[in-house]
């Protein structure tokens, strides 16, 4: 039998206290296109900058053809012939399409001069046999997700590459295109290429992969071929424990509503929304990435105006683009992107937490550590925080202890409405957990939540009542008792009645 | 199918607008050109002297020590970097320069031109290797070298100052020679950027240099060697703020610890107005060298237009604003349509899945 094309054993790797990955093993054989499956946070994308060559592992061997190699560098790794097509494009905007492709690697004439005839020519024909239709001048800003995703694909292509790795390409194409590019792989596995194909459809891995292998919380679980394999043995093994354990969710008595949301209307964005929320309620928003939850939220909170319509807390009009009326009304919100939005990333773990809260700490208008301290220590620790200190910037932490600081954060101001923007993207599965028992016992405090999040299970699991949203108008309100997948898939593609 | 046929058609508007950014883009470059056309046109039409052979070789030369620092702080500034300590590069190159010639008269202007290039490149080699190497962001290494660069200046040349009398006469012609109208030092100006246009556009190093402007992150992960290219880049500027100081000895002939100070942000001012984008990635060198003449232009323009000089400083704040409004203005348009094209994307994605 032939040895593998690519095979890694032993692969570890730490970022500061956090493990991403311990003891992987992985081989892919020449032909072969092979699926790696796990949770958000099991280490998937960790995995692949390994192979890109952008981390390097802290132990294990990576060999190719059965010779051991070490990547100093992505340029190590595509000389090696791996290719890597990445979950967000990594286009140059001011560069061409040709360009974009070529890169580093342009077509050259005499005195070592680029030939940008010959680039041209050459990105044609990359762009014929993918059968699509895109300017190679034209700069790479302001192409689609779908065509940048092309472009990345051709750039692969341009390589000849031997191995192929593709971290969640169908993401954002659509069924023709997914239907072009699964073509596109298929010719390359039947050249001899190997792919490794990451996909959280399931339906598109058994279509295409040969094997499949599974981690979960950056550990190796098992790899065996696709066909003796069935949607609900991968999930479980997934998962690792029974899928009830992760929504804690609790009956509570529903209160008075706390959040009514009257006719709210944003031109581009969304629609006459009209909702309540009770109190001890948790009402999650669903929808298709870009149906307008995340831009109702920002509204909700004041971040943006909206054009008209209405937002009442306990009865009370809150002024429209008045994020510090809302936070006063008892409002508050947990950003989709915690990086960005959620988090001050250079501060400390405690100046984080208490940040809402910088004013009433305050002795004689000075902030005095010890106070902010003793406080952050507190809700650190309710919410078990994980930080070797305090002190240290909250960019050391893993993503879902980031998460936590961010909950830490607005559960401190003891807000009457909690909003949270896919509360758990990212985040390992027993933190994610953990985020959701801490829902569950506000709600049960008699706080109104109102969650955002694109993960049906966690919908399904957590909420009492189920809003769809679809193009920006609100077309379902389903009660947990009828809630199941079919309702909300249907409702959320424009394809279901009303609730 | 149809879902093929609203992809084509869609593709096809899309493109449209793109072709008209492109053109906006390229027009940037036209817009300077214009704007200076306009310039001399209104002055010449109110002042006919402005358009004398004196006075346009005089605005010549002034615009070529601007010109070509400007050459060089594009290519740092594409790279989504800065470089402010090119004034006192300039500085220590030109003292050099005349304590060259008051040691050894007899040395050859070749020899002095490439030594003064090569005392800029090891400034540069300074900046580029503290930036590559820490990781500092340039604003602060070059901030920092700006002082530490002036203050060796000034340790070296003391209260001393190095006269017309001190150089060769050969040397001082060359700052006000004319070969066919044109001064030989703005010939020098006009080499310098076709030179370096040239390079950025045709080799790969040069678009690496883009790539780096235009997404750092990206860069990394397409296996471009980010510290080397960014080295590269202060290495230029650094080696053309030497030929200008070279170039400032022979055309002004009294040199002292002072030389090109506060010049730096000329400079920046002059690329930003030539259309190179403040956050890298996009721009041409010749952009920025037109800048640097629109900017001297209006230096002379002014006067024999007989406007307060205090108009001049604020022209050139007025150009700047109006320069960056228009990146924003163009940033926020493409935007905008990514916007559109994700939401029309999204629609498509539901009706075939």
């Amino acid at each position: 039998m032939v040895g593998p094309l690519l095979a890694l054993s032993g692969v570890s790797k730490s970022f500061g206290a956090v493990t991403a990955l311990d003891d992987v093993r992985l081989e892919l054989f020449a032909g072969e296109a092979h699926a790696l499956v796990g949770e958000n946070g099991a280490g998937k994308s960790t995995l692949v900058k390994i192979l890109s060559g952008a981390h390097a592992a802290d132990a294990g061997t990576i060999t190719i053809d059965g010779r051991p190699v070490v990547f100093r560098g992505p340029a190590d790794a595509q000389a090696a012939g791996i290719a890597v097509i990445y979950q967000e494009p990594t286009l140059f905007p001011d560069l061409s399409v040709a360009e974009n492709i070529f890169i580093g690697r342009q077509p050259l004439r005499s005195l070592g001069r680029i030939d940008h005839a010959a680039m041209r020519r050459r990105c044609v024909d990359l762009f014929h046999r993918l059968g699509v239709q895109i300017d190679p001048d034209r700069p790479a800003r302001g192409l689609s997700i779908a065509d940048q995703q092309l472009v990345e694909i051709a750039k692969a292509l341009s390589f000849d590459a031997r191995i192929l790795i593709m971290d969640e390409p169908t993401a954002a194409l659509s069924g023709v295109e997914v239907d072009r590019l699964f073509a596109v792989v298929r010719s390359l596995r039947e050249n001899g290429s190997a792919i490794l194909f990451i996909s959280h459809r399931f339906d598109e891995v058994f279509a295409l992969c040969q094997r499949v292998t599974i981690m979960r919380d950056g550990r190796w679980v098992s790899t065996d071929p696709a066909a003796d394999l069935t949607v609900a043995t991968v999930v479980r093994r997934m998962v690792g424990r029974d899928v009830s354990s992760l929504y804690p969710k609790t009956a509570t008595t529903v209160g008075p509503p706390r959040l009514r949301v009257r006719h709210l209307s944003l031109a581009g964005s969304f629609d006459d929304v009209t909702f309540d929320v009770h109190g001890g309620q948790i009402v999650a928003l669903a929808g298709l990435v870009g149906a307008g939850r995340s831009e109702v939220c920002r509204a909700i909170f004041g971040i943006d105006r909206y054009d008209s319509g209405e937002v009442l807390v306990d009865g009370q009009p809150l002024p429209r683009g008045d994020t510090a009326a809302a936070i006063s009304a008892g409002l508050a919100l947990v950003p989709e992107d915690r990086r960005q939005q959620g988090l001050v990333l250079d501060l400390s773990v405690a100046r984080n937490t208490t940040l809402p809260r910088r004013w009433s700490l305050a002795r004689f208008g000075l902030l005095f550590s010890a106070a902010e301290t003793a406080d952050a220590r507190a809700w650190t620790r309710r919410l078990q925080v994980k930080a070797a200190r305090l002190a240290d910037p909250v960019h050391t932490l893993s993503g879902g202890n980031q998460q936590k600081v961010v909950l830490a954060k607005w559960l401190s101001t003891k807000p009457k409405v909690l909003i949270v923007d896919e509360p758990t993207r990212g985040i390992d599965v027993a933190t994610k957990a953990e985020v959701h028992r801490l829902l569950a016992e506000l709600a049960s405090q008699g706080v109104a939540v109102l969650m955002v999040s694109s993960e049906l299970p966690e919908v399904l699991g957590m909420a009492d009542r189920i809003l769809v949203m679809h193009e920006g108008r609100l077309v379902a309100d389903i009660p947990r008792e009828r809630a199941d997948d079919e309702a909300v898939m249907l409702a959320a593609t424009g394809q279901g009645g009303s609730g | 199918m149809t879902a093929v046929q609203e992809r084509a058609t869609s593709t096809a508007g899309r493109s449209a607008a793109t072709r008209l950014a492109d053109r906006v883009f390229l027009v940037r470059e036209l817009g300077i050109l214009v704007a200076l056309a306009l310039l001399v046109v209104g002055t010449a039409l109110a002042n006919p002297r402005f358009l004398s052979a004196q006075s346009v070789r005089d605005i010549l030369l002034g615009s070529t020590i601007l010109a070509i620092m400007a050459v060089g702080q594009a290519i740092v500034i594409i790279t989504r970097n800065v470089d402010l300590s090119v004034g006192s590069v300039l500085g220590l190159s030109a003292f050099a320069t005349g304590s060259v010639f008051v040691a050894s008269p007899d040395l050859p202007i070749p020899v002095v031109l490439v030594l003064g290039t090569l005392l800029g490149a090891a400034c540069g080699a300074v900046n580029g290797g503290l930036i590559a190497g820490t990781r500092v962001p340039a604003l602060v290494v070059t901030l920092g070298t700006l002082y530490v660069f002036r203050g060796l200046d000034y340790v070296w040349a003391g209260p001393r100052q190095i006269n017309a009398a001190d150089m060769p006469p050969s040397f001082l012609r060359m700052g006000t020679a004319v070969v066919l109208g044109i001064p030989v030092l703005t010939l020098y100006a006009i080499a310098v950027a076709l030179a370096a246009g040239y390079y950025m556009r045709s080799y790969r190093s040069g678009r690496e240099m883009y790539a780096i402007g235009s997404d750092p992150a990206a860069a990394r992960l397409a296996g471009i060697a980010v510290g080397r290219r960014v080295f590269a880049a202060f290495v230029a500027s650094g080696a053309l703020a030497g030929l200008a100081g070279v170039l400032y000895a022979a055309r002004f002939g009294t040199l002292d610890a002072n030389a090109g100070r506060n010049i730096e942000l000329e400079v920046v001012a002059a690329v930003v107005i030539g259309g190179v984008a403040i956050f890298g990635g996009s721009g041409s060198v010749y952009g920025a060298a037109l800048g640097a003449l629109l900017l001297t232009t209006i230096g002379h323009a002014l006067p024999s237009l007989g406007i307060n000089p205090f108009w001049q400083r604020a022209a050139v704040g007025g150009l700047i604003l109006a320069a960056i409004g228009l990146d924003r203005a163009l940033a926020a348009r493409v935007h905008r349509r990514l916007r559109r094209t994700k939401r029309s994307a999204a629609r498509e994605g539901l009706s075939n899945g």
